[in-house]
């Protein structure tokens, strides 16, 4: 568990972060959004001492983080960035290998690890292990980045706008990968973007930053629902609103016996799915299957329902 | 490329013929030489001067890459960086003053022989490694820094294996500028009695036997030619390994 008690960064007159508290829980993937300027990113640089608080601490698993010489906490703290921050000099396996060497692992233990995380990003470990960071594309040096990040199995996963330089389809590959892994590891990631699509996608919880304070930190589909003030409002896109909302809620949660016409859908897509199949061959319900095992059918209707719950 | 492949070799050869069997070249310097004059220098052995020669160009180039690259680390440190002004005007002094002052002034100090030479050269070559260290050291990759710090790689580590290796490539260039400097420099080290391939162009150019001239010149210009080029092609290896990324 992360606990952010009253957490202060004040640059001169300006509040950086202003007494920000919350706390996360283990095995989750908490998004912290805003605009740029909001103070998301000290936020998150102040958790692994990046930057130091003006005032507050940071808790992990009961231990403040200010009682530890601050580049010995960093290895305990997976770290990965916009643009990966690869060094250029050496290899993948170098690379990934990084935190595990200063923490003083064994060779063959450090050699089994590089290969067991290059498989986990579905990349070939005999392929890759020996290629240096310019031989490989943007999507690929991303993953190797948080590769290195998770490589000593670190208590908590910190990334700051990983995916910003990626173009959106290797983008949404990128999220999809990062939430396989997550539950694959268990492992408690904390997230900066200014991209609420990805924060909502991605989130467990989403913690919306504005001015240097925190506005609202709750579930997507609360954030979604009920946004705190206007300006998580707009974050959200009102237009967009219930759209946002049907893509959090599986096909499992309305499904009902009946016919229905036409291909049919897995009960773990999304609500906004079935209606767009709804909407662009004018059914009024879609099939649904779980294993291929047809076990009945959503309508139009009972999206229509559940998306009005919430207006 | 394809060029540089049959040159290099070529130039190799003649560049070891001209040193260790000058007696080939007699047909083609006797022409140039003074009636009833040796057309080969043959006080000294070529070899030995040449071994001299590079011998003091490379410990002056050692001595001036330690201090400079030293220097240029402690400037490009927060606590050092107030230094960073005085510390280029110095280098930029010594690249100033005349290599043939630094000999005048030093001979009195350090007697004749190879000591104001290395002085000269020492001073000479500080400013363009020092420069480009700083260079080097001040453009990192930011993004590669910012994971250094970020995953926990204390102030040695982050210099030692990410600072210092990616600047490298740029380093090794202000090097070989200063080599190449350093090789025609030391040349009239031989006018206070170094041991350099000077020594046969002074002693040319003093008999007016214009084949030691051109001897000792062709010498000096080969080796500064191919070390230039070998130290290129480090440089561009290094440079593709450590790559655009």
């Amino acid at each position: 568990m992360i606990e952010i008690d009253n957490l202060t960064k004040t640059y001169g007159d300006t509040q950086a972060v202003d007494a920000v508290t919350m706390t996360v829980e283990t095995g989750s993937i908490t998004v912290i959004v805003g605009t740029s300027g909001s103070g998301k990113t000290t936020l998150l640089r102040m958790i692994n001492r990046l930057e130091e608080p003006t005032s507050g601490e940071v808790r992990i698993n009961g231990k403040p983080t200010h009682a530890e010489k601050p580049h010995l906490l960093r290895r305990r703290i997976g770290y990965a960035i916009q643009g990966h921050g690869l060094f250029p000099h050496h290899t993948v396996a170098r690379n990934i290998a990084a935190v595990p060497r200063l923490l003083g692992w064994k060779k063959p233990k450090i050699r089994a690890r590089v290969d067991e995380l290059l498989t986990l990003f579905s990349m070939d470990p005999a392929a890759f292990r020996d290629r240096y960071p310019a031989e490989l594309s943007g999507g690929q040096q991303q993953r190797v980045g948080v590769a290195r990040a998770l490589a000593s199995r670190p208590e908590l996963l910190l990334m700051d706008e990983p995916f910003g330089a990626l173009d959106p389809i290797i983008r949404a590959r990128a999220q999809d990968d990062l939430r396989r892994i997550q539950q694959h590891l268990g492992s408690t990631i904390m997230l900066v973007t200014h991209d609420m699509e990805e924060a909502i996608r991605l989130g467990d919880k989403v913690a919306v930053m504005d001015g240097g304070k925190l506005v609202q930190y709750a579930a997507p589909a609360e954030i979604i629902a009920k946004p705190a003030t206007d300006f998580v409002g707009d974050m959200v896109g009102d237009v967009d609103r219930p759209l946002r909302l049907l893509s959090l809620i599986p096909l499992s949660e309305l499904i009902e016996d009946g016919p229905a016409e036409g291909e049919a859908m897995p009960a773990d897509a999304s609500l906004r799915e079935a209606l767009a199949a709804c909407l662009w061959t004018g059914r009024t319900a879609v099939p649904v299957t779980r294993e291929g095992v047809h076990v009945g059918r959503v309508t139009f209707e009972a999206i229509r329902n559940r998306a009005e719950l919430h207006a | 490329m394809k060029i540089g492949l049959i040159l290099r070799p070529l130039l190799v050869l003649l560049l070891l013929a001209l040193v260790l069997r000058p007696e080939w070249f007699l047909p083609l310097f006797a022409p140039l030489a003074p009636q009833g004059a040796p057309a080969i220098y043959a006080r000294s052995s070529l070899l030995s001067l040449s071994l001299s020669h590079l011998g003091l160009v490379a410990a002056a180039t050692l001595a001036a890459t330690l201090v400079a690259v030293s220097l240029a680390i402690f400037v490009t440190r927060p606590a050092g960086a107030a230094f960073r002004p005085l510390s280029r005007t110095i280098a930029n002094m010594g690249q100033t003053f005349p290599p043939v002052a630094v000999l005048a002034l030093a001979v009195p100090m350090l007697g004749f022989g190879a000591g104001p030479t290395l002085v000269a050269l020492f001073l000479y070559g500080l400013l363009p490694i020092f420069e480009n260290s700083v260079t080097a050291l001040t453009s990192l990759p930011p993004a590669a820094m910012e994971a250094a710090r970020g995953i926990g790689l204390n102030r040695w580590q982050r210099l030692l294996r990410v600072e210092l290796p990616l600047a490298f490539p740029v380093m090794l260039t202000g090097i070989r500028l200063s080599v190449v400097i350093a090789l025609g420099t030391a040349t009239i080290g031989s006018t206070v009695a170094a041991r350099t391939l000077g020594e046969v162009i002074i002693a040319g150019l003093l008999t007016n036997n214009t084949a030691f001239v051109l001897q000792g010149g062709l010498i000096v210009g080969l080796f500064a030619v191919l070390i230039y080029d070998a130290l290129i092609q480090i440089e561009a290896f290094l440079a593709k390994r450590t790559g655009a990324g």
